[in-house]
């Protein structure tokens, strides 16, 4: 089980967060729809760093962005959507 | 027989106290300390149970949780635990034991004649048969049946309590030999929290078998002294605790055997412990495994491993053998031999696969040597005995096959560093040619490996491996430590290494067929080379072909043996051939304590409406809605399930009805951007709405499929009041925060979910605005799909005129904790009106007539607005969560499933029924809800069809194979009652 450094909630138990996605499979509204499709159903599943969308839903509630190595599980960032690795807004 | 292979001293159980028990229904006698096999031994009991595919006579093995052939069921209904080992079970007072695979009984097993049919079920019988003519394996499947299978499962419920803990510590050190307690010392002088895990009763690891001297103290002083100081350090010491996995991020589950298999528990009703434990560092002192050996007969009762002997003889006091034949290929064994033989055993022969020159000069070697018959570069070919022991060998003694009378063989085919959790936790492993062991090489996780387990080899070497382990630990969590000094020493001549010269070959002369390599599984040398040969080369292959360690022993003994079984046909190092892999867990795990507090009625939380206790005065039928419990009718009198909800429909549809709608999804949107936000989630028009009404809605997913509906007010310029089902409800809270955050983060509106802060009840009825007027005046009810406000009952209140039952309705919201008197209030007036309360089941009844659909029912994840015959609500500028999606060619196809009403021509339609033609039985759809038409009677369901709303007049038949029910029906519009919607109007 993963321990994730929750920038609210500090270290937490990956039970208490639930995966949404990759961050590039997030469709905007005004998403053209090959795009939409390709986002949807061919999904690629990367082995190595990714940078992935979690909710801390059983937490804080709060949208976060990880950083996931999905081959060794070693997590580089946990940063809140909007924020960039430093500090900024994105 | 009672005890008689007791020795009269010595060892670690406690003489003065007899414990009572039951093996197979037969009375025993041991001692406090003893575990079942051990005080099975010393009552000369020999056949433990019978093995898996051969039904071969088995006795124990090991002295340890390795225990491959000693399985036995412990407990009775309620706390009964199948496969349990002998070895791993201490006994308790009370304790029934009984043996497994054996039919009708342990001495007289009939289906041992399987054995004679043995070459006829070789390596992959299995897949084998699947490739015969089907038939052949319907006879196969009967016959495979009866003969698999190990242990029985329990049939009752488990009485006892689990219960889960979650700990965090510096340093967990899993294994209390003496590297472990020295790691432990080590880490805790320099100040670590030092939490100790031991899979055993006790601590001491091999301390236990061969005591030592230790810092000038005897062992167990040693052991009791490292203790107090562990526990004075603040430390925890965690005993009969398995560390079983070792998972991500430094996790690591403990399971503590509170009680022993099926043992009663104490007043708190626990049995068992999981402990979640991240710990800074982490260090294995697991120790190693005695490997058997490959020789015709090797499983039989009376064939042990050497370092159990010396368990059995030295901490339970019981000599397992009188005529004893070791085979070796290490040094260890000879302190067996030397043990034994100073006990009163006879020392019939110690074969050594190694040249004399290969041979160790450790001390127990050269004393051997003065004064037992030692051979060198000997083997043994064969054990021969039966059910009741062995009772000769025959060995290859300077290169004559000799046969040499005895009753126990011990056997050491070296030792396999206990890797599993090393494994677990992502390491890689290094290969030892000479030892003929894997051993720890680089770590992925903040783990280390000390002693035995890390091939380390010898006390001395092991404690002060121990000992820096936990320096290093100190270290790298940036303890600068304080008493820490030098390693713990032992004597001279209790530093004895066991030098292994790793042998995989058996004597020449050995019958392959009747060596084992897995007991459990009954795999035999003969199984492996056949299945190379077919052309199983790779590992994985192998072990999944011929079951090779895969039984609840996972292979601890016997997955080497296999390796560098395949490894000399591959013609190949060991290495190179690769390792199956560990997983978690270590030993045996009852689901029970995996649950843990999470069963029954706790596996999930049980939310009531505020209202609950008021209808449990009701004693209605409740019904589950998600995690919710909700009244489904009110029975009066004699009333069942159905005359309630028809009763309750009618007055709903005649007079007035009050429902309980609290647990409704609700949302509290406001601001500037409050409507642009709501227009991204609701695929109907929101913008529009004026101050003061409200709109039916649909929510959609992305791709395109309806995901929830419910209803949008105005409440003012920039406040709307959403609502979804109560079901969908988290789901949709969710869903707003995902469109808020991530998707349109930069509108100025936020989103509260007010889901419990407001109850409700509806009113609905041809006089429900009777009811509303009456109890806040003339004029209070608002028009259908507006919303007032108003105090009722004293209390203030918010009015949404909307229905879902086609009457003209009212829902009236109050916060949550006043509710009370204004549900009184409304109920005692539609009493006196004639009214009564409704539940789901009127509901659903009333719903089904209106053709209104519901989550789970029609929107049920595979439904555009379209196929809901809603396409038309959508708003066709699109800008909505799933609107570019609905563009893909699918989404437009005639075919697809479309909402339909269906009405019995003959017959009641089933539930869940499918749609088939009239003609040729054609599937062409299926029934989402069966109901009746309330006021004239007569079956009516809704049901997608293909191509639906094309088909309005069609005789179709609605089957249930599985209800062994049909009827005929005709394809109708899906509204069953007031077409022109008169009824919830002014």
């Amino acid at each position: 089980m993963l321990l994730i450094h929750c920038p609210h909630c500090g270290p937490r138990a990956q039970a208490e967060f639930v995966f949404e996605r990759p961050l590039e499979s997030i469709i905007q509204i005004d998403e053209a729809l090959p795009d939409l499709i390709h986002k949807l159903y061919s999904r690629v599943n990367p082995k190595g760093p990714s940078w992935e969308l979690w909710r801390h839903t059983y937490g804080c509630q709060s949208w976060l962005k990880l950083h996931r190595d999905t081959h060794n599980h070693t997590i580089h960032a946990v940063l809140e959507i909007g924020q960039t690795q430093d500090g900024g807004d994105a | 027989m009672s005890q008689t292979l007791r020795q009269t001293k010595g060892g670690r159980i406690d003489r003065s106290r007899t414990i009572r028990f039951q093996f197979d229904g037969k009375t025993h006698k041991g001692f406090e300390g003893d575990t079942l096999a051990s005080a099975l031994l010393a009552d000369g009991v020999k056949l433990f149970g019978r093995s898996f595919k051969y039904h071969r006579p088995r006795g124990v093995m090991a002295a340890g949780i390795e225990e491959p052939s000693a399985l036995v069921g412990a407990g009775t209904a309620g706390r009964y635990e199948a496969n349990t080992r002998a070895t791993d079970l201490f006994i308790y007072p009370g304790l029934k034991a009984v043996s497994q695979n054996r039919w009708p009984s342990l001495g007289l097993d009939l289906l041992s004649g399987i054995s004679l049919i043995s070459p006829f079920i070789p390596a992959g019988f299995y897949y084998k048969t699947f490739f015969g003519p089907p038939k052949l394996w319907m006879v196969y499947e009967h016959f495979i049946r009866m003969a698999a299978g190990l242990g029985k499962a329990p049939r009752a419920a488990d009485k006892d309590a689990y219960e889960h803990r979650a700990a965090f510590w510096d340093v967990l050190v899993v294994g209390s030999g003496p590297a472990g307690l020295a790691a432990a010392l080590a880490a805790s002088a320099s100040g670590a929290k030092v939490i100790l895990a031991e899979q055993d009763r006790e601590l001491g690891g091999s301390l236990l078998t061969d005591a030592a001297t230790i810092d000038g103290q005897a062992s167990e002083d040693w052991i009791a002294a490292a203790t107090t100081s562990l526990l004075a350090k603040g430390g925890r010491i965690l005993t009969r605790t398995t560390a079983a996995g070792f998972y991500d991020h430094g996790l690591l589950n403990l399971i503590e055997r509170v009680t022993e298999p099926g043992q009663a528990p104490g007043a708190d009703g626990l049995a068992q412990r999981l402990w979640r434990v991240r710990a800074g560092q982490v260090i294995l002192a697991t120790g190693a495994l005695e490997r058997p050996r490959l020789f015709a007969g090797n499983d039989l009762p009376g064939v042990m491993l050497s370092g159990a002997v010396r368990t059995y003889l030295n901490r339970y006091g019981v000599r397992t053998g009188q005529k004893v034949v070791l085979t070796t290929d290490n040094d260890d064994a000879y302190r067996t031999a030397l043990a034994l033989a100073e006990a009163g055993a006879q020392i019939v022969a110690i074969l050594d696969s190694r040249a004399a020159s290969a041979a160790g000069n450790s001390l127990s070697v050269r004393r051997a040597q003065t004064r037992l018959p030692v051979h060198f570069g000997a083997k043994l070919i064969a054990a021969k005995g039966s059910a009741k022991g062995v009772k000769s060998a025959k060995a290859l003694i300077d290169g004559q096959v000799t046969n040499l009378v005895c009753d126990l063989i011990a056997v050491s085919g070296g030792f396999s560093p206990v890797v599993h959790l090393h494994m677990q936790a992502g390491g890689t492993l290094g290969w030892n040619e000479t030892t003929g062991a894997f051993s720890p090489d680089v770590s992925r996780q903040n783990q280390t490996t000390a002693g035995a387990a890390s091939g380390v080899d010898g006390l001395g070497q092991t404690l002060t491996s121990g000992w820096e382990a936990g320096l290093a630990a100190a270290k790298t969590l940036g303890l600068k430590g304080g008493s820490a000094k030098t390693p713990p020493a032992c004597a001279e001549a209790d530093d004895q290494a066991c030098r292994s010269l790793a042998d995989w070959l058996p004597a020449p002369q050995t019958n392959l067929k009747k060596a084992f390599v897995d007991y459990q599984n009954d795999v035999t040398a003969a199984d492996l080379d056949l299945a190379w040969r077919e052309g199983y080369r790779s590992v994985e292959h192998m072990k999944r072909y011929t079951t090779l360690g895969m039984a609840t022993d996972q292979g601890k003994t016997s997955n080497l043996v296999g390796l560098a079984r395949l490894a000399l046909a591959e013609g190949r190092p060991v290495p190179s051939v690769g390792l199956t892999t560990f997983r978690p867990p270590y030993t045996p795990v009852t689901l029970g304590v995996l649950a843990g507090e999470h069963t029954g009625a706790h596996l999930s939380p049980r939310r009531r409406p505020v209202l609950y206790p008021v209808h449990a005065a009701e004693k209605p039928i409740w019904q589950p809605v998600g995690y919710w419990h909700r009244p489904r009718a009110y029975p009066q009198g004699r009333e069942d399930l159905h005359q309630a909800a028809h009763r309750e429909s009618l007055a709903v549809r005649t007079k007035v009805g009050v429902t309980d709608v609290s647990t409704l999804g609700k949302f509290d949107v406001v601001g500037p951007d409050a409507a642009a936000f709501l227009e991204l989630v609701c695929a109907t028009t929101v913008g529009k709405l004026a101050v003061g009404r409200g709109r039916y809605t649909l929510m959609l997913r992305e791709d395109g499929m309806v995901m929830d509906d419910g209803t949008v007010w105005r409440v003012a310029e920039h406040r709307f009041f959403l609502t979804s089902s109560t079901g969908g409800a988290d789901r949709m809270s969710a869903h707003l925060s995902y469109v808020r955050k991530v998707l349109a983060p930069q509108l100025k509106v936020t989103v509260a979910n007010v889901q419990e802060h407001w109850a409700a009840a509806a009113i609905a009825g041809p006089l429900a605005k009777a009811v509303v007027e009456n109890l806040m005046g003339e004029g209070a009810a608002p028009r259908h799909m507006s919303l007032g406000f108003g105090p009722l009952a004293g209390i203030p209140t918010m009015i949404l005129a909307a229905s879902y039952s086609g009457e003209r309705a009212f829902e009236i919201y109050a916060p949550s904790h006043q509710i009370g008197p204004v549900w009184d209030a409304i109920v005692e007036q539609a009493r006196g009106l004639g009214g009564c309360l409704y539940g789901l089941e009127a509901l659903e009844i009333l719903r089904i007539e209106k053709g209104h659909i519901v989550v789970g029912g029609e929107i049920d994840g595979r439904a555009t607005a379209d196929d809901l015959g809603l396409g038309k609500m959508l708003r066709p500028a699109g800008g909505f969560v799933g609107a570019t999606a609905l563009g893909r060619p699918a989404m437009s196809d005639p075919q697809r499933l479309q909402l339909v009403g269906l009405e019995a021509i003959s017959g009641t339609i089933p539930e869940g029924s499918m749609l088939v033609t009239a003609k040729g039985a054609v599937p062409c759809g299926h029934v989402t809800a069966a109901g009746m038409n309330v006021v004239q009677g007569g079956s009516i369901a809704l049901g997608f069809l293909q191509g639906g709303r094309a088909r309005l007049g069609d005789v179709l038949t609605a089957t249930s194979p599985t209800r062994k029910q049909a009827a005929q029906v005709k394809v109708v519009a899906p509204v069953f009652y007031d077409l022109a919607g008169d009824q919830y109007r002014d």
